[in-house]
């Protein structure tokens, strides 16, 4: 606990006054014990904060063609541009942009549409396992089936069958994540759901006469949200896996919107001459996000499993 | 058993029924199916002809069954950049899918139940702790960078094994394979390699948790109590009981194989189902993505529904849970 307290104190400065562990202080000092976690979740900050303030701290705007030297296309890291003398620190890519500055604005759309999807996703399956559990009976049955139907078929392989039927583009890409990712979350609140609802509590509220509607979302839901919350980080991280995936297959993001998957499906037909680093780099940072968020995760279901509380 | 067999044999046939559904609605409703179905190069009379003759002008209902009787014939309507009928061109490239996936389930196999055992029965070893720490990284790396990094090393750094293509093949017994050539088998092995990572992964973790549980069980100390040789229990005793699990789970696992094959295929450049897909998706060459698409979800409700007989027949509890529910 020592060293769990060593780390987060600089944090919270007036822990030494009041000194109560409050459930929140007790989960963060439970998580920060874990240095890997600790470690993956600093980094998976700076990732984050990076491809937020992106626009603004990019030297070279990669979609302005203006700012874009097609001379200098291809050039290893390291090298600079004639006329500025800027330096290009990871190189530039076949159309000549910065390296560094695409893939800035590349993690800020991978993660944008991987949090985005999963936000959805995670709202839809909630609701529709909520709903089965609270349901039962048909409802349940039938929902259950859909669920049971959908994970017997693999991700990339509904996402392929959607796209092909709906095409490309941003808006159809978010559809096929959401379409893939819903099940998960279905099933884990369904299953915490039933368990939940037996209890008193919820006996309780009924015999006030509360609403469904209101059992459901004010009651059993809080109490679900914990299995969620680590579901939800590991679904994002396989979001953003998949929507690389198919951007770099090509059925993914448009060119305009690069995303990771797409500066590494760029830089391919250029790997084979030996111009390894337009996709090495993306694929790095790709790497990186994925391992950092399943990190945090695993150490979520950790710290939040009451089973393994000592 | 029969009961459960026919039972579950009509399950399966509701489900090829709905995404059959789903396939026709997506074809037929999202788009206009004039120009989903028919070659955007046509003239405006050859538009009217065909439209004639694909029956769009009837009611919905009926174009369904039209649909139905034309896949229940194999009649999925011609590939527009081949020119060939689109179940044709799907079964002519499903060889060399099949292949890689049956090679990727061998080095699963190969690889993956040793190192398993390894690390199940020296748990506290630092080589165990690479190997699973060697597979967690399977799991969670994305197939297709695995694959890029494959290339970057073996092939264009190394220079030792080829990257694109499917190398010589040779006929054998009426099969045409690249296993029956040297030249075929280095060019299979990096794409095999990468679309096996993930399967290694999943082997080691079953085998270990097998062998790490199994190992306190009391027929191996029986065994070893009877003076057998330490080979002689794990290899027989110990392997056997944890290979049911195993098996079953590779089982299941193939039809996944051969959908993630769609990425392996791309950037290997492997002349597979897979890849004609993607092609397929970026050409709009509707016919072969509908065949495909009803090719694959035949594969994955056969594969469950045998995985599941299988089941039933190892494990009576599976069948009895069933009826009682």
């Amino acid at each position: 606990m020592t060293i769990a307290d060593d780390i987060v104190a600089p944090e919270t400065p007036e822990a030494g006054a009041i000194a109560v562990e409050t459930p929140l202080r007790r989960f963060l000092s439970e998580f920060f014990e874990n240095r890997l976690a600790t470690l993956a979740l600093v980094t998976l900050a700076i990732i984050v904060v990076l491809a937020v303030i992106a626009p603004w701290i990019v030297p070279q705007n990669p979609y302005d063609l203006a700012q874009v030297d097609v001379l200098d296309s291809r050039l290893p890291p390291g090298e600079k541009n004639a006329v500025t003398g800027y330096t290009y620190w990871l190189g530039t890519d076949g159309a000549g942009r910065d390296l560094l500055s695409a893939m800035l604005y590349g993690v800020r759309i991978s993660l944008a549409v991987g949090v985005l999807s999963g936000l959805i996703a995670m709202a839809i399956g909630a609701s529709v396992g909520l709903l089965a559990a609270y349901a039962g009976g048909r409802v349940e049955g039938f929902i259950m089936r859909v669920v049971d139907l959908q994970l017997s078929f693999p991700a990339i392989l509904l996402a392929l069958m959607l796209i092909a039927i709906l095409g490309k583009g941003i808006d159809k890409i978010i559809i096929a994540l959401v379409t893939v990712q819903w099940a998960y979350y279905a099933r884990t609140v369904r299953a915490n759901a039933l368990v939940e609802s037996r209890k008193e509590y919820v006996e309780a509220a009924r015999c006030l006469g509360l609403s469904h509607a209101r059992i459901m979302a004010r009651h059993i839901m809080p109490n679900c949200l914990p299995p969620l919350i680590v579901v939800a980080t590991v679904q994002t991280a396989h979001a953003i896996a998949l929507e690389a995936t198919l951007s770099f297959l090509g059925v993914g993001l448009p060119q305009t919107e690069p995303s990771l998957g797409l500066l590494i499906s760029n830089g391919f037909e250029y790997m084979l001459s030996g111009k390894y680093w337009i996709s090495f780099f993306p694929g790095i940072v790709l790497l990186v996000t994925i391992m950092t968020i399943n990190l945090v995760g695993d150490q979520l279901r950790d710290t939040l499993n009451p089973r393994l509380k000592r | 058993m029969t009961a459960f067999i026919i039972r579950r044999l009509m399950q399966s046939v509701l489900v090829v029924v709905v995404m059959s559904l789903i396939v026709f609605c997506g074809v037929h409703l999202v788009g206009d199916p004039v120009y989903l179905l028919i070659n955007p190069q046509a003239d405006q009379k050859d538009i009217e002809a065909a439209i004639r003759a694909l029956g769009l002008d009837r009611p919905i209902w009926e174009q369904y069954l039209y649909f139905v009787g034309g896949a229940l014939r194999g009649d999925l309507g011609n590939s527009f950049i081949f020119g060939e009928p689109a179940l044709k061109v799907i079964v002519q490239r499903m060889p060399a899918t099949l292949e890689l996936a049956f090679a990727a389930i061998a080095m699963a196999i190969v690889l993956g139940i040793p190192l398993g055992l390894y690390a199940g029965l020296y748990p506290t070893s630092p080589v165990s702790r690479g190997i699973m720490a060697t597979s967690i990284l399977g799991f969670s790396l994305p197939t297709f960078w695995v694959g890029l990094m494959l290339i970057m090393v073996f092939a264009v750094m190394l220079g030792w094994l080829p990257s694109t293509g499917r190398g010589q093949t040779a006929t054998f017994l009426g099969i045409t394979t690249s296993l029956f050539t040297l030249d075929g088998l280095k060019h299979m092995l990096l794409p095999a390699l990468n679309l096996a990572l993930l399967k290694i992964s999943l082997v080691i973790r079953l085998t270990r948790a097998g062998a790490r549980e199994a190992i306190h069980q009391d027929y191996i100390k029986f065994a070893r109590a009877k003076g057998l040789s330490n080979r002689r229990v794990i290899g027989v005793h110990l392997l056997k009981n944890i290979l049911i699990p195993v098996v079953t789970v590779l089982g299941l696992e193939f039809g996944n194989l051969v959908a993630f094959s769609v990425v392996t295929e791309t950037i290997f450049a492997w002349p597979g189902m897979g890849r004609l897909l993607i092609g397929s998706i970026q050409s709009l060459d509707r016919p072969v993505i509908v065949a495909y698409l009803i090719i694959i979800v035949l594969m994955f409700v056969v594969i469950n529904l045998l995985v599941d007989i299988l089941y039933s027949i190892l494990d009576p509890r599976v069948r009895l849970g069933e009826q009682s529910a």
